[in-house]
């Protein structure tokens, strides 16, 4: 690594007689979605090279991990997709619901994806808003974030917090809802759904966006399996695969009885595709425009999902049951489990000795692959091409860094 | 899962002696292959195998060592570093666990980092996966590109995952403990 600054003259002079350039972009930079330093090798406007540099925001969360209970953990894993909390403590809880054959009451279930749907739509509407600051548009940011703001009120009023709930948590949830709620979120909802429309066509269909996306970073379907990448990323490419369908069963059995369609494209099409914008003609599957849609589509399959949830909860009458005992003894083995997060798989592997304190609790982080992928994509495109192939990925620090 | 009959069978008649143990009836079965020949194994996975395993989703180490000599003494393992694999096959949406048993340190001589072949050569994605592992839990991929420090920062001293990981008392004139 050639260091930044030098006391020697004249090796500046020998830098800036090269037509190569280090460009140094972040930690602190805006477009990269916390701390993310990334070192780009520019020959003039073109990017030669991107070497991403992580780990600023390390907080050694497997370690910790190590010295508390599985249920102590669970803010922990808050504070690693901060903008998707609910679905990681759902990860969480089922990776070790998998290792103590736990089942969680019918009533919970439903809430469990209630709040996890809503949860993917809080983080998508980040996604987007924060997608377009990256293009430097600054309207649909606000935009995403009012209803956004909603979904948060929503979310404190059912467990007292705004961003790091805790609420999904091993043996179910910390509390049922508030009376009332169910209505506020169907107002919610009715509500919601028109404002897509005016996402549509303040970035989707706009000119620039498009000029600015299509056709940009694309990424084949054998590159995104290679590196592991996960969920809008992986789907933009055409990869038919989510885990709230093809996980394993633990996972899936959350969603059965539930209709909703992958939101991949197949055959040329995004399902239903009639009722949204068309496909840009510039767009090539895997470009940075196909993984923003992806989440767009993602957006309205949640709302479907959490309509559907609303009514199975509302008719459920039994017990939601009590979350298991804070100290409660885990049984000797390890287990693996990926959930769909609203970034990608998120995988949690647990070994436990026998004791309430598990011997290694393990993150595998999807915004960590979908990173990693990186220097692939920027091979060869302009300087500001970058923010927009990073920002395409959603990354976010605090579950890469953990 | 290991699907299909006579996966295994397969598997071994490929690369004779390269498994060394297997528990299917484990909650995620997993099988255990020789160090020296996880490289293989890998690829056979990904190029050959009726399912192919196309994607590395993570490695992690697990270190299985006691500090406290009263508990150590009641302990029923060794002491050793396990690596564990877990792959998935986008194709036949099925995920298998490899582990590997590495010693703590080679050799038995403390500071000295136990080395395994690096799958980069069969899925580009691990890179960072074993930079990550060589960085948290110590363990040394021989024929990685590029092996440095991913999380911690580049002069920083031991690996925090390792059960006798000592925090230093003060970094750069920052006060740990």
């Amino acid at each position: 690594m050639a260091s930044f600054v030098d006391d020697d003259p004249r090796i500046i002079e020998f830098d800036v007689r090269t037509d190569e350039m280090l460009v140094n972009m972040g930690p602190q930079h805006p477009s990269t979605h916390g701390v993310l330093r990334l070192v780009l090798r520019t020959d003039g406007e073109i990017v030669s090279e991107v070497e991403p540099h992580i780990g600023y925001l390390h907080r050694c969360a497997e370690k910790i991990g190590e010295n508390l209970t599985a249920r102590q953990w669970i803010p922990y894993t808050d504070r690693m997709d901060y903008l998707a909390a609910m679905n990681m403590n759902l990860g969480w809880s089922l990776a070790v619901e998998k290792l103590m054959q736990y089942q969680v009451s019918e009533r919970a279930r439903h809430l469990r994806v209630l709040i996890a749907e809503l949860g993917r739509i809080a983080s998508h509407l980040v996604g987007m808003g924060a997608y377009g600051l990256d293009l430097g548009t600054f309207s649909p940011f606000l935009y995403a974030f009012r209803e956004r703001e909603k979904i948060l009120d929503l979310f404190e009023e059912a467990c007292g917090a705004r961003l790091t709930y805790s609420y999904i948590t091993v043996g179910g949830l910390t509390a049922d809802l508030p009376p009332g709620w169910l209505k506020k979120c169907e107002a919610f909802l009715d509500q919601f759904e028109p404002v897509i429309k005016e996402y549509h066509a303040l970035l989707t269909t706009n000119a620039i966006f498009v000029k600015r996306t299509a056709a940009i970073g694309v990424m084949s379907p054998a590159l995104a399996i290679e590196y592991g990448c996960s969920g809008p990323v992986l789907r933009g490419s055409g990869v038919d695969q989510d885990m709230r369908r093809d996980g394993e069963s633990i996972y899936t059995a959350m969603y059965d009885g539930y209709a909703f369609e992958v939101a991949v494209m197949k055959d040329g099409h995004y399902p239903r595709d009639h009722e949204y914008p068309p496909v840009p003609a510039d767009a090539v599957l895997g470009d940075c425009w196909h993984r923003f849609f992806v989440r767009m589509l993602e957006v309205v399959q949640s709302m479907d999902l959490v309509r559907q949830a609303i009514d199975r909860y509302a008719a459920c009458k039994g017990p939601l049951g009590e979350p298991v005992k804070l100290t409660e003894k885990i049984p000797a083995g390890d287990a693996y489990l990926e959930t769909e997060c609203p970034k990608g798989q998120m995988g949690f592997y647990l070994v436990s000795d026998g004791s309430a304190i598990p011997w290694r609790v393990r993150a595998r982080s999807s915004s960590f692959s979908n990173l990693a992928v990186t220097h692939e994509l920027c091979r060869g495109c302009l300087i500001a091409d970058v923010p927009a192939i990073v920002g395409s990925l959603d990354i976010v620090m605090g579950e890469i860094d953990r | 899962m290991v699907r299909g009959p006579g996966f295994l069978e397969r598997l071994e008649a490929a690369l004779p002696g390269a498994v060394t143990g297997s528990r299917l009836d484990a909650l995620d079965p997993w099988i255990e292959v020789d160090p020296a020949r996880i490289v293989d194994v890998c690829r056979w996975l990904k190029d050959e195998s009726s399912v192919r395993f196309d994607s590395l989703q993570c490695i992690t180490a697990v270190d299985w060592f006691e500090p406290d000599p009263k508990k150590a003494a009641k302990v029923a393992w060794q002491p050793h570093t396990e690596l564990v694999y877990h792959l998935w096959s986008t194709s036949a949406r099925a995920s298998i666990v490899l582990k590997v048993m590495l010693p703590r340190w080679s050799g038995d001589v403390a500071g000295q980092l136990p080395e395994i072949g690096s799958v980069t050569s069969v899925w580009r994605g691990a890179n960072w996966h074993e930079r990550e592992v060589y960085d948290l839990s110590g363990v040394q991929f021989t024929g990685h590109p590029d092996l440095r420090r991913i999380l911690c920062p580049e002069d920083w001293e031991g690996h925090p995952l390792r059960k006798d990981y000592v925090q230093p008392l003060e970094y750069h004139g920052m006060r740990g403990r």
